[in-house]
């Protein structure tokens, strides 16, 4: 159930280039919260809440971390927000990915970007069952990658860069070829590659996570919609989502 | 005791604070917050004849204290509207007004007709000023003579009241709520949202696939108790005021301009209790600027 809490910052880290991460307290928060859905935060001076994904949760510590790259005017301000401060957040919001699926014994995970964070929590999750974990995790340049320790814990990992400046050359898809067989697939990052995966993995079961600008965050505006066919059918990515089965929308 | 109760055509409120159209859904998403029951009313999303999926995304964009929208009137028609939204929100205890939007006058009289249908739907809110779709009614709602008779065709084919939505993308408001006023029009609301741009810097382009949008939010409000102000002095039909309102202060402003109530909107995004919290605070307002009532303090603002 989405509350309106405050969360009060442990710490703010740069992680990577223009990509903050900041681990953040709050009780409800981080017992409701499941892989995959997010939070609206609320910025001093700002009109609209910006949507956040959630890429780690401590239970005990009561904490939940999230990461988000400086993009524009808002998340330059959070970026600048300091330990001890609170903020307002809409939450925990959307629904997370499917981890219930059992015949899933190994699992492929497939980030771009900003859209790798959510993947970090839901492979925490995963591997704490017992699913073998391999990841495929895409970035701009070496100064954008970042979690690539992280995700080496969880099972083998893959670093793509666009530029080749470190990792392989190119784009997440280029290497897929050299992954081994695996159950399914949970992916998360910007429309054309999720487009690329879903075609590229079309006979393999798998889950994607979506972005896209939100107004209300809660299901009411029908700011954030996408269709799942060509005949006017419409899931909302804020509250339908942000996680569809790779079949269920029209990317 | 301040009283908040207002008395408007069909509208019987207990306080003068409901949601705006198109920022509140039909109310099933705020109600997981608190009990709708506490709003002065409720204007649900806009309703056309068949079902409609609306604009290409990005549909929203924030501006600097506002935002842009270009939803583009997504609905599922209005029978589903019917049979689906106005039975959840008549377990409340509260008037439902429901916005009618079109694209032609023939549109415009359907919808009105089969709200009519129903005896759980208090008032009708005709929305002749979508900026954001083409044939969204806007055409309607720059022209004093269109606004005129598309008020008359629906008020002939509806029994329940008209508050006519007005656009303020006009040079001159007075003449578009006289026309309609003269029309039939019951009571008027004001104003939709103010037609705008922005360009997004990495891509060169506009950001809205629409192109253009509908500005809202605190940016707007100064031009909407302008043209209430201007409009109060030339009409005698209520006026529910909208545009910008965040607070306790915003809603008496647009009071003494010569609203009769307010609708909140873009602020329900950032805090989805700011309608009650608003109704909670009223009173201490209006007391704190000597009024023991809305209803005292309506058009007081007027300098003659």
């Amino acid at each position: 159930m989405i509350k309106k809490e405050e969360m009060l910052i442990k710490s703010v880290k740069s992680i990577a280039l223009d990509t903050i991460e900041m681990v953040l307290n709050n009780r409800y928060i981080s017992r409701a919260a499941v892989p995959g859905q997010f939070l609206h935060v609320d910025i001093q001076g700002h009109t609209l809440r910006r949507p956040i994904s959630i890429a780690d949760v401590d239970k005990s510590e009561e904490t939940v971390t999230i990461l988000f790259k400086i993009m524009g005017s808002g998340t330059k301000h959070l970026s600048a927000y300091q330990t001890g401060m609170t903020f307002s957040v809409l939450g925990p919001s959307g629904n997370g990915f499917n981890i219930d699926n059992r015949e899933a014994k190994s699992v492929l995970l497939i980030g771009g970007g900003i859209g790798v964070p959510p993947l970090y929590y839901l492979g925490k999750r995963l591997a704490e069952e017992g699913r073998e974990i391999i990841s495929v995790l895409g970035f701009q340049s070496a100064e954008s990658v970042f979690y690539e320790q992280k995700f080496q814990e969880l099972g083998e990992s893959f670093i793509v860069t666009n530029d080749g400046s470190y990792g392989d050359k190119g784009f997440v898809t280029n290497v897929l070829g050299k992954v081994k067989d695996f159950d399914c697939y949970y992916s998360c990052g910007p429309s054309p590659m999720l487009k690329a995966i879903t075609e590229r993995l079309e006979h393999k079961h798998g889950y994607i996570s979506l972005e896209e600008r939100m107004g209300c965050g809660v299901g009411a505006c029908f700011a954030c919609v996408i269709p799942t066919d060509t005949s006017g059918g419409y899931k909302k990515i804020c509250k339908d989502g942000p996680v569809f089965s790779s079949r269920e929308v029209t990317l | 005791m301040t009283n908040l109760a207002v008395d408007l055509p069909g509208l019987k409120l207990k306080n003068p604070i409901m949601p705006a159209s198109g920022c509140f859904g039909f109310g099933r998403e705020y109600s997981e917050f608190y009990d709708l029951s506490k709003l002065g009313a409720v204007i649900m999303k806009a309703a056309t004849g068949s079902e409609r999926f609306g604009n290409n995304t990005p549909r929203v964009a924030e501006t600097a204290s506002g935002m842009l929208n270009a939803i583009g009137l997504q609905n599922p028609g209005v029978e589903k509207i019917i049979e689906t939204e106005v039975p959840y929100l008549a377990n409340y205890d509260i008037p439902i007004i429901a916005n009618v939007a079109g694209s032609t006058i023939e549109e415009y009289e359907l919808v009105a007709k089969t709200f009519n249908q129903t005896d759980q739907v208090h008032a009708l809110e005709l929305n002749i000023s979508c900026p954001n779709v083409k044939e969204g009614g806007i055409q309607f709602g720059t022209d004093p003579d269109m606004a005129a008779n598309v008020t008359k065709k629906v008020k002939k084919v509806s029994d329940l009241p008209i508050y006519v939505k007005l656009s303020p993308n006009v040079s001159d408001i007075v003449a578009m709520a006289k026309a309609v006023e003269a029309a039939g029009a019951d009571g008027l609301t004001m104003i939709n949202t103010l037609s705008g741009m922005q360009i997004h810097l990495p891509n060169k382009h506009p950001l809205l696939a629409n192109k253009t949008g509908g500005l809202s939010g605190p940016a707007i409000k100064p031009v909407a108790i302008r043209m209430i102000y201007e409009v109060k002095q030339h009409v005698s039909i209520p006026v529910i005021g909208m545009g910008g309102i965040s607070n306790a202060e915003d809603v008496l402003e647009f009071l003494l301009a010569g609203a009769s109530a307010v609708a909140v909107g873009t602020a329900n995004f950032q805090n989805p209790f700011i309608c009650p919290e608003i109704i909670e605070e009223l009173p201490a307002v209006l007391k704190k600027y000597g009024f023991n009532s809305v209803q005292d303090a309506i058009g007081k603002g007027i300098v003659v």
